[in-house]
């Protein structure tokens, strides 16, 4: 089997992390560094911006980034609104350039003060259980986390918690394997809560830091697989086993069924944190932006590939820099 | 945030009355409401841009149906510009004169190419043919293990090997004429548009094998991005078609209209569950309603039978038609109606149901009230609520966590619900006076409380 790193088609190196991002060794490849390049021109509606003063249509064209975005009405709506203000207030300046620049620093701002860390139980072994509807990457995710953990030094223990797809047992064995973790299985259609349990039981046997529960993935309108979900935290929060992340998987290429599948999600399991998925295609992932205004959960890491290093934290500069494509 | 297109039209059209055109800001108006639904239903900006001015140009020179409100004219406008969008031409799959028929499937990684390969494999079966399925995915770990197990799941072969996925492809097609199948399903590796290496790859793989069918599986909850990607894996192909899958979530879909119009090929079929039988050939009918979030009540009726435990329901039929629906029963059926899913989400579904009762039915707070004070009482209490006296009163409020006047509330809307039973004939033979009749060559039953 051969892995396959998406690497930059111009032969580029990754930029180095921006300073301060103590979370990321240098070797990390940074959101700006992988992005931009693949976004198609904006020619259209930023062009109009430039072209002269700030009227209505420089806000109709800013709307139309946003929705384009996949940001959502209700979004777009609360972000120009605040634009508007700064305007009248003389706080951005009447310049395309600087309502860029203002629509940038608003959506940055919705994000300032959030602890966007993975959190660890008091006491090992954390266990992080990764949850969302179906292909989003929740085992691919899982991979690219227990290569990450282990490399940082931590014993990893990942729990085949996907029961139902044919062959996500041997999806994530091999993902173990390359990065030393454990891997905890059951048999095919076995309860996942008990293949959960398992990994949490054996984690706890051998000292392990930290177990991976991945899921199996579930459209959120199914009453019966929402309620497996449930027992599956349930079960995974019973001592010795602490869940102190549910990571909630969302495509980038989402569109507003995000916010549904957020809000049933968090009223199941209570999600307390969001991984963005697939941002190295053309979708800008702006629904994370709808769902956080609504939920208030925070965005922690974002995926760029398929490849064990391509998942990197979340920075609201980048993401608002690729957002509004400038 | 349930209301419905037709509730909003609804606020905007109420001042109308019979008027025989419509005018330009009531127009503008439901245009706007329409460009809304559109939107949140995520139909790419642009198409929705082109379809609010032929819906504008449209309703202008239309006469008002007199039979029809405004906005149920609008509507049927709307709906027919969406349904010759994603209708036009339906796909009618032909076989190739020297066999085999080879279908190309390829999309977005997780847009669920491996499961609509085994599933297509299945159709075809059915169909009377043979496939052969290929995985040509060498790219995710295990992708050829899992399409050997869904192969064997439907009956179909499956053919891969270690190499690149152009030569595999191509070797299965050979593989294919040497055993006599006279249709291959490729499934290939996910693929983001702008890797220029991978999408040259599965261009390759067109090439090699020369696809009478090129079909692009999407996701029905892709945004604003499914017309990039679904332009960029047509100029890399092209393409004969769409599969549209995860039908059975409550995504609008409106990444299919997008891509119907933009690229101007028909969605072929669509995926509505996770067995591989949930597969089937497209309807556009049901899906302008789906887009524009206008409630689908067939959808209803099917998420009713996905979830709900028939026996029971039957079972529970049959005592009201006895007369023997207690509160037991009320509390089994209350069940029923929470496996439906998130109640707002059905109540989405309904079209045209009042407001007020919208709001009112999505109050899950007071189903579970209702839960609790049932779960409070014995059995004895549930089959005989008469000998609910003060004392039992109070102990089932303390126990679910209300007060002895919810507890009496309860009783008497049970009572009355029971009464309405009775008199609406359900409880009887079904006869239009409502009225219990003899049944032939039997007593009448006699009606219990």
């Amino acid at each position: 089997m051969r892995v396959r790193r998406h690497r930059p088609d111009d032969g580029r190196a990754p930029a180095a992390p921006a300073p301060g991002d103590a979370s990321a060794p240098p070797d990390r490849p940074v959101l700006a560094g992988r992005l931009g390049r693949n976004r198609p021109g904006l020619a259209g509606g930023l062009a109009r911006l430039f072209a002269g003063k700030v009227d209505e249509t420089t806000f109709e064209a800013l709307e139309d980034l946003l929705v384009a975005a996949d940001v959502g009405l209700a979004s777009t709506g609360r972000i120009l609104a605040a634009l508007r203000d700064a305007v009248r207030t003389g706080a951005v300046a009447p310049t395309p350039e600087a309502l860029v620049a203002g629509l940038r620093a608003e959506i940055v701002a919705g994000f300032a003060g959030e602890d966007r860390g993975l959190r660890r139980a008091a006491a090992p072994p954390s266990v992080w259980l990764l949850v969302g509807v179906n292909g989003v990457g929740k085992t691919t995710t899982v991979g690219k986390l227990a290569a990450r953990e282990s490399a940082d030094g931590r014993r990893v223990v990942v729990a085949a918690g996907d029961t139902f797809r044919a062959a996500a047992g041997d999806q994530l064995a091999s993902w173990a394997e390359r990065c030393g973790a454990t891997l905890v299985r059951g048999a095919d259609g076995a309860d996942p809560s008990s293949v959960v349990f398992d990994a949490v039981e054996h984690a706890t046997a051998r000292g392990a830091d930290l177990v991976l529960a991945d899921s199996a993935g579930r459209l959120h309108t199914k009453t019966n697989l929402m309620d497996e979900l449930r027992k599956v935290r349930r079960v995974a929060d019973r001592p010795p086993g602490r869940v102190s992340e549910v990571l909630l998987v969302i495509d980038a290429t989402t569109g507003q069924n995000g916010l549904a599948q957020a809000r049933e999600f968090t009223n199941a399991v209570g999600v307390t944190g969001i991984v963005l998925t697939k941002l190295d295609g053309t979708a800008k992932g702006g629904i994370v932006l709808a769902i956080h205004d609504e939920l208030g959960l925070p965005i922690k890491l974002v995926g760029i590939g398929e490849g064990p290093d391509d998942l990197i934290a979340f920075d609201p500069d980048d993401f608002a820099a690729a957002l509004t494509g400038v | 945030m349930f209301e419905s297109l037709t509730d909003r039209f609804d606020e905007v059209f109420t001042r109308l009355r019979g008027r025989g055109r419509l005018s330009e800001a009531d127009l503008t108006a439901a245009l706007r409401e329409i460009r809304v639904a559109l939107l949140e239903g995520d139909v790419k900006l642009e198409v929705v841009r082109e379809l609010v001015g032929s819906i504008r140009a449209r309703a202008s020179l239309a006469e008002l149906d007199k039979s029809l409100t405004p906005a149920q004219q609008v509507i049927k406008i709307v709906n027919e510009e969406l349904t010759a969008i994603l209708g036009g031409e339906p796909l009618r799959i032909t076989y190739a004169p020297k066999p085999p028929t080879v279908v190309l499937l390829a999309g977005l990684q997780g847009s669920g190419k491996t499961s609509a390969a085994a599933k297509l494999a299945r159709w075809f079966v059915e169909q009377g043919r043979h496939p052969l399925l290929v995985a040509a995915d060498l790219q995710r770990p295990a992708a050829v293990e899992q399409l050997r197990v869904l192969g064997r799941q439907v009956g179909a072969a499956v053919f891969s090997e270690p190499t690149d996925p152009v030569s595999v492809a191509r070797r299965g097609v050979a593989e294919a004429i040497r055993v006599g199948r006279d249709v291959v399903v490729i499934d290939t590796a996910g693929r983001v548009a702008v890797d220029t290496a991978l999408m040259d790859e599965v261009a390759a793989v067109a090439r090699a094998t020369s696809p009478r069918y090129t079909f692009l599986v999407l996701d029905a909850m892709t945004g604003q991005d499914a017309v990039a990607t679904a332009v960029a894996f047509h100029g890399a192909l092209p393409l004969d078609g769409v599969i549209l899958t995860k039908l059975d979530g409550d995504a609008r879909g409106g990444a299919a209209l997008s891509v119907a119009k933009v690229v101007g090929r028909p969605i072929a079929f669509v995926s509505t569950g996770e067995r591989p039988a949930d597969f089937e050939t497209f309807r556009p009918d049901r899906m302008a309603g789906r887009i524009l979030g206008m409630g689908d009540v067939l959808s209803l009726v099917e998420r009713a039978e996905q979830n709900l435990d028939g026996d029971a329901t039957g079972r529970a039929m049959e005592r009201m038609r006895r007369g023997r629906f207690t509160l037991e029963d009320f509390h089994e059926q209350l069940q029923q109606v929470k496996r439906l899913g998130p109640l707002s989400g059905i109540v989405g579904m309904l079209p045209g149901l009042p407001k007020e009762m919208r709001n009112a039915a999505v109050d899950e707070g007071s189903i579970t009230r209702i839960e609790a004070v049932i779960r409070s009482m014995t059995p004895d209490e549930r089959n005989d609520p008469a000998i609910i006296n003060g004392s039992r009163r109070t102990r089932i409020a303390t126990g679910s966590g209300t007060r002895p006047a919810d507890v009496n509330d309860l009783l008497n809307r049970f009572k009355e619900m029971q009464k309405l039973m009775r008199s609406s004939g359900m409880m009887a033979q079904a006869h239009p006076g409502g009225r219990r009749q003899k049944r032939r060559g039997g007593r009448v039953t006699p009606a219990s409380r």
